[in-house]
């Protein structure tokens, strides 16, 4: 058995441009699909994270049934799900990218929404009655008291979850979006390389992933109530530096 | 029964397609080779999880760095990728008896069980991980210092109170392996999510084929998620005032 890279740098074009990055005559690309799947899961995950912790039932429990519902399914049917019921309601057929980018989003905000849910139950009850006690509006709580704190108690479980959207976005050539994955498997048909082909992206989806996992064990320790002392000291150095 | 009226669709249900001709069968045959292809991978995942996870402790440099880049590689690159890899890749490195062994057994049944055990076991090892790191040291300190052994407390107390605060992750993920398990319908076979493709290529009844698989999916990671719910109140920790974390799944 021999191994042919070479294979791999006569074609890094299309799998790094057009897969990748989704710059090319199919669309598609995985970093197009990740990046705003992350930014609209989250915006929905914040809201469905609120609905769950609301005191209304009315508002609860259907964001209950929501979380419950996509954490007991595949991600793959949820697909094939939006991917049959798009055309039916909307009366065309859409872009593969439109589909897999509303199916990650409606999917992973049931993820995400819980981590928020849990980020600000993590506040300590004591913090709400301090801030309610100093006169604040609920919306002045939430913005200046609670979602600080929860945000950085929530960001280790927020990354690693990104990191888990990020791999997930491969599941989008199964409904034939041209990204990493797709445009692997199309060389690697083509030229007969699999074993070189899929190590490759393999190593690419990598460097990604792992840079985000580091990313995220840097701010758990920056971020550490422990470190604010240290980090009020640096902006005070910092803003001395500016003034003089 | 034609249905007509919610925001303007026209679609026409027919929920016995479920049951006629083959399609209860095939089925029947998807979730069987799902439970299968889980239970398997399942087993294999954690041995190699707590296999890792012990190596990542030793004192000698050289397997802690071997398992730690088996855990960082693997779980770090899409399962799907593994997938393809296994399936396509890796045969053709096989020595040929081995390749012949596969063919003769179905290759993509081995191909799914080898990469979602690969994949889960890196996974599994850092639950393992973080279960062992949870414990406080003092808790060996203090079994010591009423007069056991090292080993009589790990054995009576460190790693009874380990397992126990094991089971809620390790469920959430074992229910991760069993919906990931739907993957290996990409590369052919047979699983639940595949018969349900299958009946609806059959019979062009998306809605009632992707609804039973979903039923299905749901039922099992329910049902997994209250027995394993039942099991960890079961054998809860008295003396921890909450729950260290919950049954996700």
């Amino acid at each position: 058995m021999s191994f042919d890279w070479g294979t791999v740098a006569n074609n890094w074009k299309f799998l790094i441009i057009q897969g990748l990055l989704g710059f090319g005559a199919f669309g598609g690309g995985t970093l197009r699909l990740a990046i705003p799947a992350i930014v609209l899961g989250f915006i929905l995950g914040v809201i469905i994270g609120l609905c769950r912790l609301a005191h209304r039932p009315w508002i609860h429990y259907p964001a209950v049934l929501y979380v419950e519902f996509f954490r007991g399914v595949p991600l793959v049917l949820v697909i094939f799900w939006f991917w049959f019921l798009i055309p039916q309601i909307t009366g065309q057929r859409l872009p593969e990218y439109t589909v897999a980018l509303t199916a990650f989003v409606v999917f992973e905000a049931a993820y995400l929404g819980e981590i928020v849910r849990a980020g600000i139950q993590s506040v300590p009850r004591g913090q709400i009655d301090a801030a309610t006690a100093g006169g604040l509006s609920y919306g002045q709580m939430m913005v200046h008291v609670i979602l600080p704190q929860a945000i950085r108690n929530m960001m280790p479980s927020l990354v690693t979850q990104f990191i888990v959207l990020f791999k997930d976005t491969s599941l989008a050539s199964i409904i034939g979006m041209m990204d990493l994955t797709k445009a692997a498997q199309t060389v690697s048909q083509r030229e007969i390389r699999p074993f070189e082909m899929y190590l490759f992206i393999a190593v690419v989806y990598w460097i990604f992933t792992y840079s985000m996992s580091r990313f995220s064990q840097w701010l758990e320790v920056r971020m550490s109530p422990e470190r604010a002392p240290t980090r009020r000291a640096a902006l005070r150095e910092a803003a001395r530096a500016a003034a003089a | 029964m034609p249905l007509t009226g919610f925001l303007g669709i026209q679609y026409d249900f027919q929920w016995s397609v479920l049951w006629t001709g083959e399609h209860g069968q095939w089925l029947v045959q998807g979730i069987w080779t799902t439970l299968r292809l889980s239970t398997l991978g399942w087993v294999l995942a954690s041995l190699l999880g707590i296999l890792s996870g012990a190596l990542r402790t030793v004192p000698f440099k050289p397997l802690r760095v071997l398992a730690t880049a088996y855990v960082e590689f693997f779980r770090n690159v899409p399962l799907l990728v593994w997938l393809f890899f296994w399936y396509f890749g890796a045969p053709q490195v096989l020595p040929r008896p081995a390749q012949d062994w596969l063919n003769v057994h179905g290759p993509e049944f081995w191909s799914a069980v080898v990469g979602l055990s690969v994949y889960h076991g890196a996974r599994m090892s850092e639950v393992i991980r973080a279960g062992i790191q949870s414990i406080p040291k003092t808790l060996l300190e203090a079994s010591v210092a009423t007069g056991l052994s090292v080993g009589q407390a790990y054995r009576l107390i460190i790693i009874p109170v380990a397992l126990r605060l094991i089971i809620p992750p390790a469920t959430n993920e074992s229910l991760n392996l069993l919906k990931n398990s739907s993957l290996a319908l990409t590369i052919g076979v047979a699983e639940l999510t595949f018969m349900t493709r299958q009946i609806e290529t059959y019979t062009a009844k998306a809605f009632e084929a992707l609804t039973a698989g979903t039923l299905i999916y749901l039922v099992l990671c329910l049902g997994i998620a209250s027995i394993m719910g039942q099991v960890e109140r079961y054998f809860r920790i008295p003396g921890l005032i909450a729950r260290v974390g919950r049954a996700e799944h």
